[in-house]
């Protein structure tokens, strides 16, 4: 092979849950339970982008230390002692949970943060006992969804400020740097520069905070409109991976196809030439094939 | 390079380079996703160099923009190979084991001093400089390049220039210093390794070797011609000289894809006989005789393709083609039989196992490992081999496993299509993000991005015409004129002008741009032509390309 010689690294070991771990240097505690089939709730993490520590969902207890600690972005350190299902991280769960789903419309969040909503028994609706139903936000965050272009819309009151989408046009991957959170507390919102609308912004549309977004407040329009009209069906859905017909870099588009209609494109984070991100014309120039 | 026509590192390479020389390509909006592995060398500590006419927003990622004259790009890799001479900075240990023909190399680059540089290039003599002994100091470099290197009446020249710098300074075949053509379309490298050029076949074999010949002729059971074949230019040279008068068009537009459409579009009606084979009905398709209704081979049927770096990857079928588009495969299989050959009816994956049988870079790419393993990038001769992330690892061997490397001369040959008082300004042409060649696909979406064709010009050059922002125009050169909308770019020079060919039925750019064709590929200097333009007498409303 002629990949670059690997320099020497020390391992060091860990205690998670009772159990011995023996990790690189340098991996993190979600790496680290990873290699022992522990699974660790996450919401702003994502393999593909820089840990920016603002969800605490990945919470765990490291005897000695005050405060949970990040489990997503904490390296381990020689002889760590690590809780991850202890009652006070069980107990930081379920709150932060709670909290974000009082908060904010999570209809159309990733299927796995409902289900970890209930493995930890949230319950948001204790915390917003009214006016927050299933398929709204509460008043206080509800907002009219910003559509503002043809290929993906922006719905804020499904935004949990998990920074993801942020990252992605930032120093993550895009570089384009179209938005940022603007506002501070309560106020915090996601936004272009001077909260202009899209075409106006710095916005190339490569669709790369849509790819990262966990709660679908970004969404292409497709969906968007196919929710809108009652014929979005996940279970009716297939995904199958292609190439792109594009230029010669040869990313990986896996086709959402609903009806032999294609819904929606994403890449596999996993995929080392896309990294889990595409170009305006990998993301959203396949309506070619479709129009028929 | 070096008989192999494949770039020789892999994407992730310059994540891990320490300069890279970006040349005659915008890939910010070409190749964005191989931008994003650029970006992460520059995050890495790489120092970025930008060679191109126009400040792109690729160039704008650079610590040192290099704004050449457009066609001069052999005198720039002269220029700077001589001062790496000159300064004694190349890599003698690499040359004498691993190349041959530096001795006339040197000889021939002798004369491009820096003043002289500076004088062809336009590229201040300091910065020239710079950049020589930047590249020949580094630990490890990439150079990069697009269509401003292979768009040029001298094409390979150029892409010799700078394989020579690359031999001088020993950097490729080692990781993080390579050289990496960028291709234009998904599967133009497998295009190329599958045979589908005028001089090999599968496996970048030659058609010309008696030997590789007699293997080809027993596996099809038939004579194979022992000369090559034409390449596209030679092909409507040869319809201009009424030799070649039946032609079969797969997946292609040339009505509007080919310089000088004029002279294309002539020679196409003047077909006896034109079968286009394509998902749409092209303008192409519009002159032609048979029109054979194909299935969109990236989602509508199975197989595989080549990228820039070599990796080939499987396409797979996810929707249903509409009506009576056939895959491409049962299309040929199908006419094949109309001719008296019977194919049978085999499958991507049968015809696959041909090329893992003839081609010794793709036999150990079997469809269970390419599925596997996410592609495998060539060469992989056995099913146990790797795959080959670096190419030309073999001139770092002592001594040196097979031919030497060559140094070739090349000189400076400036654009066929002078500059002259009549036609005073340089117009080159290229791509935007959102847009792919003649608009056929890009068509079918509604870009946010998409403002129409328009004729992009300096700051300058709009205050010396007097025209404004939105302003429609006539551009004409020696070929033909059309009307276009202005853009005004700061990214131009004074003289420099830019347009695209995606919205053809619009503006056709290609009524403006050359034929002047590299002898050796075949490509068409698409990045130089002369024109003027003229104001219109009667002020017109916007019409023309949609602009805004």
């Amino acid at each position: 092979m002629n990949a670059v010689p690997l320099p020497f690294v020390r391992t060091v070991e860990v205690t998670i849950d009772g159990r011995t771990v023996r990790v690189p240097e340098g991996t993190t505690i979600i790496n680290a339970c990873k290699t022992i089939g522990i699974d660790t709730p996450t919401l702003c993490y994502l393999e593909n982008l820089t840990p920016v520590n603002v969800c605490r969902v990945c919470v765990v207890e490291v005897e000695g230390s005050r405060v949970l600690v990040p489990a997503c972005s904490r390296p381990v350190d020689p002889g760590m002692v690590i809780h991850t299902d202890s009652d006070r991280v069980r107990h930081s769960r379920k709150l932060v949970f709670e909290l974000l789903g009082s908060s904010v419309d999570l209809s159309t969040a990733e299927p796995r943060f409902k289900a970890d909503m209930e493995k930890y028994g949230a319950a948001p609706e204790r915390l917003a006992p009214s006016g927050h139903s299933d398929h709204g936000a509460p008043a206080t965050v509800q907002q009219p969804v910003k559509i503002d272009n043809d290929l993906y819309v922006r719905d804020y009151s499904k935004c949990v400020l998990c920074y993801k989408c942020v990252e992605a046009c930032g120093t993550d991957a895009q570089h384009t740097f179209a938005i940022a959170v603007a506002g501070r507390g309560f106020g915090a919102t996601i936004s272009t520069e001077f909260d202009t609308d899209l075409p106006d912004s710095a916005c190339v549309y490569c669709g790369n905070c849509i790819g990262v977004c966990p709660t679908g407040a970004l969404m292409f329009k497709t969906e968007h409109d196919m929710r809108a009209a009652g014929t979005w069906d996940e279970s009716r859905q297939t995904a199958t991976d292609t190439i792109c017909p594009y230029c010669g870099v040869g990313c990986t588009l896996s086709l959402h196809v609903q009806d032999n209609t294609i819904v929606k494109v994403t890449s596999p984070n996993d995929h080392d030439v896309t990294e889990g991100h595409l170009c305006i014309k990998g993301r959203f120039g396949w309506q070619f094939v479709q129009n028929r | 390079m070096f008989g192999a026509g494949g770039g020789t590192s892999a994407y992730q390479e310059i994540e891990d380079t320490d300069l890279i020389i970006l040349w005659g390509s915008n890939a910010r909006e070409t190749h964005p996703i191989f931008f994003h592995h650029l970006l992460k060398g520059k995050k890495n500590g790489a120092r970025m160099y930008a060679i191109d006419p126009r400040r792109t927003s690729s160039v704008a990622w650079a610590d040192v923009w290099l704004g050449l004259e457009v066609g001069s790009d052999v005198a720039l890799a002269n220029t700077i190979g001589r001062e790496i001479i000159a300064a004694g900075l190349c890599n003698t240990a690499f040359i004498e084991r691993a190349t041959t023909g530096f001795d006339a190399y040197k000889a021939a680059v002798e004369s491009y001093t820096l003043e002289r540089g500076e004088q062809l290039t336009s590229v201040k003599a300091d910065v020239l400089r710079e950049m020589a002994h930047a590249y020949a100091r580094a630990d490890r470099a990439q150079i990069c390049w697009t269509l401003g290197i292979t768009e040029h009446h001298n094409a390979v020249d150029n892409v010799f220039a700078i394989i020579n710098l690359s031999l001088l300074t020993g950097h490729v075949g080692r990781w993080g210093s390579g050289l990496v053509p960028l291709r234009g379309q998904n599967n133009v490298q497998g295009g190329g390794d599958m045979g589908a050029i005028p001089n090999k076949f599968v496996g970048g074999q030659d058609v010309e070797d008696p030997a590789l010949r007699a293997t080809f002729e027993r596996e099809y059971g038939t004579s194979v011609p022992d000369t090559r074949g034409w390449h596209l230019s030679q092909m409507f040279e040869a319809m201009e000289h009424g030799e070649l008068k039946t032609v079969f068009v797969l997946g292609e537009n040339p009505m509007q894809s080919e310089a000088d459409a004029k002279r294309t579009r002539r020679l196409l009606e003047g077909l006896e006989h034109l079968v286009v084979q394509d998902i749409f009905l092209t303008k192409t398709a519009d002159v032609a005789h048979v029109v054979l209704p194909a299935a969109a081979s990236w989602c509508e049927s199975e197989g595989t393709v080549t990228s820039s770096e070599r990796r080939v990857q499987r396409v797979r079928k996810a929707l249903h083609p509409p009506g009576q588009a056939k895959d491409d495969l049962e299309i040929l299989t199908l006419l094949a039989k109309k001719l008296g050959k019977d194919w049978g009816a085999p499958t991507a994956a049968e015809v696959w196992q041909e090329v893992q049988r003839l081609s010794p870079w793709h036999g150990g790419m079997s469809y269970e490992r390419l599925e596997a393993e996410n592609g495998l990038q060539w060469p992989c001769p056995t099913l146990d081999h790797p795959g080959s992330p670096t190419l030309h690892t073999r001139l770092w061997s002592d001594p040196v496993e097979g031919a030497r490397a060559g140094f070739q001369v090349v000189h400076h040959s400036p654009p066929v299509d002078t500059l002259t008082d009549e036609f005073p300004l340089r117009l080159t042409t290229g791509r935007r993000l959102d847009s792919f060649n003649t608009g056929v696909q890009t068509g079918g979406y509604t870009s946010p991005l998409r403002h129409g064709e328009r004729i992009e010009v300096s700051p300058e050059d709009a205050v010396r015409l007097g025209v404004v922002a939105g302003e429609v125009v006539r551009v004409v050169s020696r070929r033909g004129a059309i009307v276009a909308p202005i853009k005004i770019d700061p990214g131009l020079r004074a003289g420099l002008t830019f347009m695209t060919m995606h919205f053809p039925d619009e503006v056709e750019t290609n009524i403006l741009t050359i034929d002047a064709v590299d002898p050796k590929s075949g490509t068409a200097e698409f990045k130089a032509a002369a024109i003027r333009i003229e104001k219109l007498g009667v002020p017109e409303t916007v019409g023309a390309g949609g602009a805004r």
